[in-house]
C-alpha cells in the first residue's frame, strides 16, 4: 500500500494545539476551557454523549464554527478571523460529514476533481489522474461517471472520503462517518479509514464506533457537556475508566454491543 | 350490462360530450340569431378593413388608414415589447431583493422584506393607477418640465431625452456590441480550456468587460465618430426632437417590474435555500472562495429550483399587461378592445386574443418543460 | 499519554461582552464585515434622507379628521390630505347603494368577513362548513338585493367593498366544486373527460382573467335569447367562477397526487366504488394538502377582482376611482383617496398570507410524526 500521505508545509511535530478553547452558541455555552494537542500521525477518536461538544470542537478547527475565546493553531498556522488562515487551513485539513454532502449536480469524478482544479489549480488530467488514484483506494474506481444519488449510502461517504483526499491534506477530520448509514454499508466505510489509519495519516474521529476505537485509535477522548473529561488508550479507557461520567456513558454504549452478542 | 365497467365509463363520457355539444349548440343559435339580428358581420374579413383609428405609441409603420389586421400587429408588438423590458428589469430587481433579504446585514434584509410584503400584496391595477397619477398629475406641465441639462426633460408628457442623430455609424455600434459578446464568450471558453488543460486561470472578467465595450467604441470610430445629438426642443406647446417614454408607458413598466419583483425575489430566496447548508460546508471544508462557492456549487443547484417558478412568473407579467388598457398604454388587449367596438365583432376579436395569449403561455411551458428534462438531477 | 482527570462539575460562565448581547447583535447584523458596514451606513444615509420628509407629509403635515375642503388645500403640497376619505368614505365603501339603507352592506360586509375567519379555524374544518357557507352566502344575498321584507336594491345599484367581496367569496365558493370535478377529471383514465378538463383548464390559465371578463360582459349577451338578460354583475361573477376553477383544479391535482397510491388499492381492494373512495379518502386527504395553494388563490383572486373596474362593475376599487374622478373639487386628492384603498387591500392580502405561512407550518408540524 502505498503512503499516499505527503505532510504539509509545516513540519513540526504538534499538528494541532488547541488551548483554552471556549465557544457559545449565543448564551449557551457549548465548549469549555478545552485543551486539547494532536501530534502528527496521531489518531484521535472522541467520544461522548450528544450535546457533549464533539462536533463542534472538529468543526472549529477547520473554522466551519468559529470560537471567541482560546487560540487554534494547526500545523503552524493560527486561527483567527484573517480569511487567508482560514483558506490555508481548509486546504490542508481534509473533512467528512455525517451527511456525505456531495455535490449531487456532479458526477463522482468531477466531485473530487472540483477542488483541485479552482483551489490548487492543478489541470483537469492531472486532477483526474490524482482522482482516480483515491477512487481507487477507497475501491470505488468503477463508479466514477455516476451521480452521487445513483450510489448507495456506503459507497457515496467512500467517495466523500476520497474527494477529501484529493486535496492531499495532513489532517482528515471524521464527523460521525457512519451515523446516517445503514448497518450492513458500516463497515466498508470503516474498513477504508482503517486503511487511512494505517498509512500514517493524522486523523480526528467522532464516532460512536467503539471497535474502530479498539483498533485504531492512539488515544481515546471522552467529551461531556463541552469538556474533556477524560483521555487515555483505547485499552485503559474502555478497560478502566476513571471518572463517573465515562463509567456511564460506556456502560450505555457497550451494553448496546453486548447484548447483540 | 348496466353493471359493466366498460359500459359505464363509456355512458359517461357520452353523457359529458353530449351536454357539451348540446350547450354548444343551444349557445351557438342564439349566437346567430342574435348577430343577425344587430346585423353584425361574422368572420375575419373586418382584419382588412381599414381602422379609422389613430395609436398613440407604435413600435412598426402605422396611420389610420391601415387595415384592423395591422392595428392588431401594431398592439401586438407593444405588448412584446413591454413584457420583454418588463421581464429584464423585474428579474434584475428580483434577484436583488431576493439577495437582499438573504442578507447577514439585518437592515437590509428588513427593507427587502418589507418591499416583498407591501408589493405583493397590493393589487396591481392599484399600482398602476398609482404610478400613472403620479406621472401625470404630480410631474409639472411641459412649459415647466424638469430639466437635467438639455438631454432629459421631465414633464406631465412623459420622459423627453435626447438621443444620437441617425447615422449609419449607429447600426454599426449595434453590430459592434453583438461582435463584443460574441468575442467575450469566445475568451471565455477560450480560457476555460487553458484552464483543464494547465490548471492556470486567465483572468476573464475584465477582458470580457473591456471586449463588450471596445468593441461597439471601435465600430463608432471607423464609421466616422458622429457626435450629433438629437435634442428635444421645446416649440409652442411639445418637445420637439429626442426620444420620449410617455407617462403610459412608464407606469406601466415600472408598475409591471416592480410588482413581478417581489414575487421573482421570493423565487429566487426559495431557491438559494433550497440548496442545503451541508452543500455549503461541505465546498467550504474543501477551500474553495465565496466566489467559487456560489459559482460552482450553490447557483446550479438554485437555479434547478428557480428556473421554473421564475418561467411561470414571466407568464404571468404578459398576461398583467393587459391591464395597460386602464391606464391608456395601446398595447394588444386595447387595440382589440377598440376594434370590437367599433366592429361590434367581439367574438373574433376576444378569440384572436386568446389565441395569441395561449401561444405564448403554451410556449413559455414547453421552454420550461424542456428546461427541465434537460437539467434534471440523475435519480437512481 | 495517559492523562486523566478527575471528576469535575462542569461550570458554565458567560460568553464574552462582544459576543452575545446588544452589542453583538448589531455587531453581527450590521457591522460584521467592513463591506457590512459600508452598506448599513449607506442605508441608514438613504432612510435618514427619505424618512423623514415622507412621514411629515404622511402623518405631521397632514389633515386628519372630517375637515373642510379649505383645510387640505392649505397644506397642498406639504401634508397629505386624509380628509378626502372622511369626505367620501360612504361612497367608496358603498357605492351608489341607497344611503339610508346602507346598513345593509355593512352587515353583508361583516358576514362574509366571518364567514373567511371561521374557514381558517381548524375546528371548523367538517363537511358542516359547506352549509355554514351556504348560509352565509344567502344571507348575504339577500340583505344585498332585498325582498321578503327588505326594500329591493337593483345590483346596479351595488357597489364598494361588499362587491369586492361578493365576488371573491361567491367566487371562490362556487368555483370549489367545479375546480374539484375538474381535478378530478384531469387525473381521470377515461380520454374524454380527461381532455375536456386539460383543455379547459389549460386554456383559461393561459389567458389573461381580464380577456374573460370581456368575454363574459361582451359574448354573454350574444350567447343567450333575447329575452333573457343577464345583468353585469351576475357575468363578471360568472366569469370569475369560471377563472378561480381552473387555477383551483390545479391546486386541487398537487393534493391528490400527494395521497399515496396505496390508499385508493387498499380502498378498491374492500370493494369500495370509485365515488365512495373520493368522498370518503382520497378527497378529505387531499384538500387538506392542497390548503395552502388554496389560500394562495384566495389571495390572487382578492386581488384581481379589482380587474372588473375595466367592465365598469362597482368593486371597491372603481368606488374609490369613482370618488375622487367626479368631485371636481377633491379630485386632485386622488393619491390620497387610492392610498386608502391599497391600505384596506393589503390588510386584508397581509393578514391572509400571514395565515397562509401559518396555516402551512402549522400543517407540517402535524404530520410529521
Amino acid at each position: 500500500m502505498n503512503a499516499t500521505t505527503p505532510q504539509s508545509a509545516g513540519t513540526a511535530a504538534t499538528a494541532i494545539e488547541i488551548s483554552g478553547l471556549s465557544k457559545w452558541f449565543g448564551q449557551f455555552q457549548a465548549l469549555k476551557n478545552v485543551d486539547l494537542s494532536v501530534a502528527r500521525g496521531e489518531r484521535i477518536v472522541v467520544c461522548g454523549p450528544s450535546g457533549s461538544g464533539k462536533s463542534t470542537l472538529i468543526r472549529c478547527i477547520n473554522r466551519l464554527e468559529p470560537h471567541q475565546q482560546g487560540r487554534i493553531v494547526v500545523n503552524g498556522t493560527e486561527l483567527t478571523d484573517d480569511l487567508r488562515n482560514i483558506e490555508a487551513v481548509r486546504s490542508d485539513v481534509g473533512m467528512v460529514f455525517q451527511q456525505f454532502n456531495l455535490f449531487p449536480h456532479l458526477t463522482v469524478l468531477e466531485n473530487c476533481t472540483l477542488a483541485p482544479i479552482w483551489v490548487k489549480k492543478r489541470s483537469k488530467a492531472e486532477a483526474e489522474a490524482t482522482a482516480m488514484k483515491f477512487l481507487e483506494r477507497v475501491r470505488i474506481a468503477e463508479q466514477a461517471p455516476k451521480y452521487p444519488s445513483q450510489l448507495s449510502g456506503g459507497q457515496q461517504q467512500r467517495v466523500a472520503i476520497a474527494r477529501a483526499l484529493c486535496m492531499n491534506p495532513s489532517i482528515m477530520l471524521f464527523d460521525e462517518p457512519t451515523s446516517a448509514l445503514d448497518p450492513e454499508m458500516v463497515k466498508e466505510v470503516l474498513d477504508t479509514m482503517l486503511d487511512l489509519a494505517r498509512d500514517g495519516m493524522t486523523m480526528i474521529c467522532v464516532t460512536h464506533e467503539m471497535g474502530f476505537a479498539r483498533a485504531v485509535a492512539d488515544r481515546v477522548i471522552f467529551m461531556d457537556r463541552g469538556e474533556i473529561v477524560e483521555q487515555n488508550t483505547p485499552e485503559a479507557f474502555f478497560s478502566n475508566p476513571q471518572s463517573e461520567r465515562s463509567k456511564q456513558f460506556l456502560h450505555h454504549v457497550l451494553d448496546r454491543y453486548e447484548d447483540l452478542g | 350490462m348496466l353493471r359493466s365497467e366498460r359500459f359505464r365509463n363509456l355512458f359517461y363520457q357520452a353523457l359529458l360530450l353530449a351536454i357539451v355539444v348540446g350547450v354548444g349548440w343551444y349557445l351557438f343559435s342564439n349566437t346567430q340569431h342574435n348577430l343577425q339580428t344587430r346585423q353584425i358581420q361574422t368572420g375575419f374579413g373586418y382584419l382588412s378593413r381599414e381602422a379609422g383609428f389613430e395609436i398613440a405609441e407604435k413600435q412598426i409603420e402605422y396611420q389610420a388608414s391601415d387595415s384592423y389586421g395591422r392595428a392588431f400587429l401594431v398592439g401586438l408588438a407593444n405588448t412584446l415589447l413591454v413584457a420583454g423590458i418588463g421581464v429584464i428589469l423585474a428579474t434584475l430587481l428580483g434577484t436583488v431583493v431576493g439577495i437582499a433579504r438573504l442578507s447577514p446585514n439585518w437592515l437590509l434584509a428588513k427593507i427587502a422584506s418589507s418591499y416583498v410584503e407591501v408589493m405583493r400584496n397590493v393589487p396591481l391595477l392599484l399600482q398602476l393607477f398609482v404610478w400613472y397619477g403620479l406621472f401625470t398629475e404630480l410631474l409639472p406641465s411641459v412649459n415647466e418640465a424638469i430639466a437635467f441639462g438639455d438631454w432629459l426633460f421631465i414633464s406631465q408628457r412623459g420622459f423627453r431625452y435626447a438621443w444620437p442623430a441617425e447615422h449609419p455609424a449607429w447600426s454599426a455600434v449595434g453590430w459592434g456590441l453583438l461582435a463584443g459578446i460574441a468575442l467575450a464568450l469566445g475568451w471565455k471558453s477560450l480560457a476555460h480550456r487553458r484552464q483543464l488543460r494547465t490548471g492556470l486561470q486567465w483572468p476573464v472578467v475584465w477582458p470580457s468587460a473591456l471586449l463588450i465595450a471596445g468593441v461597439p467604441l471601435l465600430a463608432w470610430a471607423l464609421m466616422g465618430a458622429p457626435t450629433e445629438i438629437d435634442r428635444p426642443v421645446l416649440e409652442g406647446f411639445d418637445f420637439l426632437g429626442g426620444k420620449v417614454l410617455s407617462p403610459e408607458f412608464a407606469a406601466l413598466v415600472i408598475g409591471l417590474s416592480t410588482y413581478t419583483a417581489a414575487f421573482i425575489a421570493e423565487v429566487v430566496r426559495a431557491g438559494i435555500m433550497a440548496v442545503d447548508r451541508g452543500q455549503t460546508e461541505a465546498s467550504m471544508a474543501l477551500g474553495l472562495s465565496p466566489g467559487q462557492r456560489l459559482r460552482l456549487v450553490t447557483l446550479p443547484q438554485a437555479l434547478r429550483v428557480i428556473i421554473p417558478p421564475m418561467t411561470s412568473q414571466y407568464l404571468n407579467l404578459t398576461k398583467n399587461s393587459s391591464l395597460a388598457v386602464a391606464i391608456g398604454y395601446p398595447e394588444l388587449v386595447a387595440v382589440s378592445n377598440t376594434t370590437m367596438n367599433q366592429t361590434g365583432q367581439a367574438i373574433e376579436a376576444i378569440a384572436l386574443l386568446m389565441a395569441v395569449y395561449l401561444t405564448i403561455s403554451l410556449a413559455i411551458s414547453a421552454f420550461m418543460n424542456w428546461y427541465n428534462n434537460r437539467v434534471r438531477l440523475i435519480e437512481r | 499519554m495517559a492523562d486523566t482527570l478527575s471528576d469535575i462539575r462542569s461550570v458554565s460562565s458567560a460568553p464574552p461582552a462582544t459576543s452575545a448581547g446588544p452589542l453583538a447583535w448589531l455587531k453581527k447584523n450590521l457591522f460584521s464585515t467592513p463591506t457590512n458596514s459600508l452598506l448599513t451606513v449607506l442605508t441608514l444615509a438613504v432612510l435618514a434622507w427619505i424618512v423623514p420628509p415622507a412621514l411629515d407629509w404622511l402623518v405631521f403635515k397632514a389633515v386628519w379628521g372630517p375637515q373642510p375642503l379649505a383645510a387640505c388645500d392649505a397644506v397642498r403640497g406639504q401634508g397629505a390630505c386624509w380628509a378626502v376619505v372622511w369626505e367620501k368614505f360612504r361612497f367608496m365603501m358603498f357605492g351608489v347603494y341607497p344611503f339610508d339603507q346602507q346598513w345593509r352592506p355593512a352587515l353583508v360586509i361583516g358576514i362574509l368577513v366571518s364567514l373567511l375567519v371561521i374557514s381558517g379555524i381548524r375546528w371548523f374544518w367538517r363537511p358542516s362548513l359547506a352549509a355554514i357557507w351556504a348560509i352565509g352566502i344567502v344571507v348575504s344575498y339577500w340583505l344585498m338585493s332585498g325582498g321578503l321584507g327588505l326594500s329591493p336594491v337593483r345590483t346596479e345599484q351595488w357597489g364598494g367593498l361588499p362587491v369586492t367581496l361578493i365576488l371573491s367569496i361567491f367566487g371562490i365558493g362556487f368555483a370549489f366544486p367545479l375546480g374539484i370535478l375538474l381535478a378530478l377529471g384531469r387525473r381521470s383514465s377515461l380520454p374524454v373527460i380527461r381532455s375536456f378538463s386539460v383543455v379547459y383548464i389549460e386554456v383559461i390559465r393561459g389567458v389573461p382573467l381580464i380577456t374573460v371578463l370581456f368575454m363574459a360582459s361582451v359574448m354573454f349577451a350574444l350567447f343567450l335569447p333575447e329575452r333573457m338578460r343577464i345583468d353585469q354583475l351576475l357575468r363578471a361573477q360568472v366569469a370569475i367562477i369560471l377563472f378561480v376553477a381552473a387555477y383551483l383544479a390545479e391546486a386541487v391535482r398537487g393534493g391528490l397526487q400527494a395521497v399515496p397510491k396505496g390508499q385508493v388499492e387498499a380502498a378498491q381492494a374492500l370493494g369500495l366504488s370509485y365515488w365512495t373512495i373520493m368522498r370518503k379518502i382520497v378527497l378529505p386527504q387531499a384538500l387538506k394538502i392542497s390548503i395552502p395553494p388554496i389560500v394562495n388563490s384566495f389571495i390572487s383572486l382578492f386581488k384581481d377582482t379589482s380587474l372588473v373596474v375595466i367592465i365598469a362593475i362597482y368593486d371597491f376599487a372603481y368606488a374609490v376611482k369613482k370618488s375622487v374622478e367626479t368631485d371636481f373639487s377633491w379630485k386632485q386628492y386622488f393619491i390620497e383617496a387610492f392610498l386608502f384603498s391599497i391600505v384596506i387591500y393589503w390588510i386584508f392580502c397581509f393578514a391572509m398570507s400571514q395565515y397562509s405561512q401559518w396555516l402551512e407550518r402549522d400543517l407540517a408540524r402535524n404530520t410529521q410524526r
